[in-house]
């Protein structure tokens, strides 16, 4: 099953209540899915000056991560949150990711980028929601994801949103047929995976794709072509989000777009309680059709 | 048992309000209620079956109206998937839009909807009458046993995809037929039969004219040796 939620915010003044209103549209699609949860926040503040590391400590204590860290790196900031710390530092991927995988080899990086913020963990949705505090988050849009675990481990690496690029990432409802092959075809071409999750696969094809300058749009059209399963998308980057549905359309979506915002979800009820709902345009998006929003 | 101000869902469970739409004391001589606060609730109404009206304010989530008889059931609002599945009989109106599998396996009774349905539109339905006045989407129709299909707007990809004896009545166009799915000569009682749906649906931009008929060619009734190599 699985549930899937987006919401991009087309209002400045409504960037304070990102994580409030996300983390009311995880509560409701903890039904589709007990067993993890995770959530992606992009936030642009401090995106010149730094980048942002999500790491997922696994039981390292983060007080140990600190005292190394910044023997090495200099200009460094670490936010606690839960089991999850996020490091704001101007190092370069290159170097940071290297370093902690190399000293740090018991902490999963989950995500990196100048303006992304990632957050996966075991367990139910409505538990996770609040051991990260999402409701005090804030930013200009998010995705988020509620997992019932069919095809790999119920574990952090099994876990949503899957970050393969710099501020990329994507949810997923469904399954993927080929997607040992394409993780072959990846590996030769280059990509690391972290798990044997289907979905980090396609999070993978897609990052291929972006980094050989292609466009969104044009990536997710071609998935309907190299990506064989069942699938709903939201891939998210720095400057929006994009929808799928795979051409038979047997996992649901629903959006609803006003003035405000975009939001988009599983089912409704996971976007009931945003305000205005029952104003807002609200349809199915279409199979094999590629929705955009953005910058 | 509840009173009727108690249909809300923001001041009762869902379960409550079935239990209660579904054990309608007679002697209180109500037939008609106001459901507020849907929110998108699964199974909503389902499993009805007495002759009352219920008004829904608001959309509704999956198989709303599912296994009704004899109840009238307005959703001000949007559907979403298995609207009114295996429906017996009464009636179903969408004002909004229906997700997919609306009217799924449905013996009878009438489904309206006044906006769009999306896809596999009265899958295996048996009996019932789907009045959709938008369009709908691929695979509508799909193994259809029963009843009638009327679409007035256009219809997806594999229309009718492997029909028994359902008869779909469409005033668009449809992107494809599926299998065995052929467009059929009208007869006089084909031209009553849309009128009454027309009337049924309030439906007064078209006439029983503007509409085309498919149905089962029926050549896959019985195994044909000639297809051996197909499965």
């Amino acid at each position: 099953m699985c549930g899937i939620v987006g919401l991009y915010l087309k209002k400045k003044k409504l960037h304070n209540k990102l994580g409030f209103y996300l983390s009311g549209m995880l509560d409701n699609m903890s039904s589709r899915g007990p067993d993890s949860a995770g959530f992606a926040i992009y936030n642009n503040k401090q995106s010149k000056k730094y980048y942002k590391y999500s790491l997922c400590l696994n039981k390292i204590l983060s007080s140990e991560l600190e005292q190394d860290i910044k023997k090495i790196f200099k200009d460094i900031i670490i936010k606690n949150i839960s089991d999850h710390v996020v490091v704001y530092t101007s190092a370069t991927p290159k170097k940071f990711i290297s370093y902690i995988q190399r000293n740090f080899s018991k902490i999963s990086l989950v995500g990196y980028g100048r303006s992304i913020e990632i957050f996966k963990q075991v367990g139910n949705p409505k538990e996770i929601v609040k051991k990260f505090k999402l409701e005090k988050f804030s930013g200009s849009h998010a995705v988020g994801h509620t997992r019932m675990a069919t095809e790999s481990a119920i574990t952090v690496d099994g876990s949503h949103p899957y970050s393969t690029g710099e501020d990329e990432c994507l949810v997923h409802n469904g399954s993927l047929s080929n997607h040992n092959n394409l993780r072959r075809q990846l590996i030769k071409q280059g990509k690391n995976f972290d798990s044997f999750n289907d979905t980090e696969v396609a999070a993978g094809y897609i990052s291929q794709k972006l980094s050989e300058n292609q466009s969104m749009k044009k990536t997710l059209t071609e998935c309907l072509t190299d990506l064989d399963g069942f699938y709903t998308f939201i891939a998210g980057t720095n400057k929006g989000f994009a929808v799928l549905r795979d051409e038979i359309a047997c996992k649901p979506a629903v959006i609803a777009e006003n003035n405000d915002y975009v939001a988009v979800a599983s089912e409704f009820q996971a976007m009931a309680h945003l305000p205005y709902v029952n104003k807002s345009n609200i349809y199915e998006p279409k199979p094999g059709v590629v929705y955009t929003w953005g910058k | 048992m509840g009173k009727i101000e108690d249909l809300d869902f923001k001041k009762s469970s869902l379960r409550k309000i079935n239990n209660f739409l579904q054990n309608i004391n007679y002697k209180n001589n109500k037939r008609d209620f106001t459901l507020k606060n849907p929110n998108g609730h699964h199974a909503v109404c389902a499993g009805l079956t007495e002759n009352i009206s219920v008004n829904i304010k608001g959309h509704v989530g999956y198989y709303c109206g599912g296994m009704n008889q004899k109840a009238h059931i307005t959703i001000n609002g949007n559907a979403g998937t298995g609207l009114g599945e295996n429906m017996m009989s009464g009636l179903i109106h969408v004002k909004g839009n229906a997700s997919q599998s609306a009217g799924a396996t449905a013996h009878g009774g009438t489904i309206i909807v006044d906006g769009d349905a999306s896809s596999r539109c009265g899958i295996s339905m048996k009996g019932v009458d789907i009045i959709i006045k938008g369009s709908v989407g691929h695979m509508s129709g799909f193994m259809a046993q029963s009843g009638t299909l009327l679409i007035c707007g256009d219809a997806g990809e594999a229309l009718g995809d492997s029909i028994y004896e359902t008869v779909i009545y469409l005033a668009g166009k449809p992107k494809s037929l599926g299998v065995d799915c052929v467009e059929k000569k009208m007869n006089k009682k084909d031209m009553k039969k849309i009128e009454d749906l027309l009337k049924t649906g309030k439906i007064k931009n078209l006439k029983a004219n503007n509409f085309k008929k498919f149905g089962s060619e029926r050549k896959l009734y019985n195994f044909n040796i000639d297809n051996i190599s197909d499965y």
